[in-house]
């Protein structure tokens, strides 16, 4: 049962990544990369990995994402000498 | 059309360099020898109930001083190529909802994050899921007001003196315990197994790498999120 879960996991997450390579907005770039960590997560949790699952949920989706997004902004606004 | 054959070669060639792995794998039903000298050495020797965070304070101890190193060295990076921020004063304001909900979970959020890495030795998480949890908490600050002032000299204090006290507690162990013992928890009594003071020196080290990461983590949000 856990490694059905894990595959249909696994098959969202490729198709993530898919996503996020072939899109042409860079913020469901950044999004689709933070929902593909946050999947890893649950996998790490149902493989009975907790320390790892809330390493990567918290720095991999969580904090990633946010830097990501903030250089995101400063680059369309131009650089940092605005 | 002739980058994709290129492509399609690269990941034929990376399948064939881990076909390999991939015959040898199978799942183990018991542990191995060094598994097994860790689960009992954690339970028996360091009376911690936390088996991964014994392996990463302690017999792995020498590496996540490395890894703290390298997320220092990225801190210092980034405050040396992001030096120069300008706050513009007029930035639009956040949602209200968001101001209101930031001042309410910043403190739940930040205890949160001390109880995971207090009880590092107990259940899992440790010092760097802490660290990241403070720093969560300190981003919802700079979500909702873009010119929110952090006191970078408490940052920086709690920031050096976290990681000179790591490092302090290391030679600690050389200088009680003799060669071989650097990052040794034992030189704090071991306390009875379960209880929070228990563990030795692993709650202290992994609190000081949670408040080491918290700081840095925040100080590289902050260096980002200014408008």
């Amino acid at each position: 049962m856990i490694s059905i879960i894990i595959i249909i996991l696994g098959i969202i997450m490729i198709a993530a990544a898919f996503y996020a390579i072939h899109s042409k907005s860079l913020l469901s770039a950044i999004i689709s990369a933070g929902v593909i960590s946050l999947l890893a997560s649950v996998v790490y949790l149902l493989l009975a990995a907790p320390d790892v699952a809330m390493t990567e949920a918290a720095i991999g989706s969580g904090l990633t994402t946010i830097i990501f997004i903030f250089t995101l902004r400063k680059i369309k606004k131009g650089g940092l000498d605005d | 059309m002739i980058n994709r054959i290129f492509i399609l070669l690269a990941l034929l060639g990376l399948i064939l360099m881990f076909l390999p792995f991939l015959k040898d794998f199978d799942f183990h039903d018991q542990l191995g020898d060094l598994s097994s000298q860790y689960v009992e050495g954690s339970i028996n020797d360091l009376n911690s109930q936390n088996v991964v965070t014994s392996v990463v304070v302690t017999y792995r101890g020498l590496d996540t001083l490395g890894e703290v190193t390298v997320l220092f060295l990225a801190t210092a990076g980034i405050g040396f190529l992001l030096r120069t921020k300008k706050r513009s004063k007029k930035s639009r304001k956040s949602s209200e909802l968001l101001q209101t909900a930031s001042q309410f979970l910043l403190v739940l959020i930040i205890l949160t994050g001390i109880y995971i890495f207090l009880h590092g030795h107990l259940t899992p998480g440790g010092g760097f899921q802490g660290g990241v949890l403070i720093a969560t908490a300190f981003l919802l600050l700079i979500l909702a007001d873009a010119n929110v002032e952090f006191n970078h000299k408490v940052l920086h204090l709690v920031e050096s003196f976290s990681g000179t006290f790591y490092v302090l507690i290391g030679f600690l162990g050389l200088l009680l315990l003799g060669m071989n013992s650097f990052l040794d928890p034992t030189i704090i009594p071991l306390g009875s197994f379960g209880k929070l003071l228990s563990a030795g020196a692993i709650p202290v080290i992994y609190s000081l790498v949670g408040l080491k990461v918290g700081s840095e983590l925040t100080t590289i949000l902050d260096k980002m999120g200014g408008e």
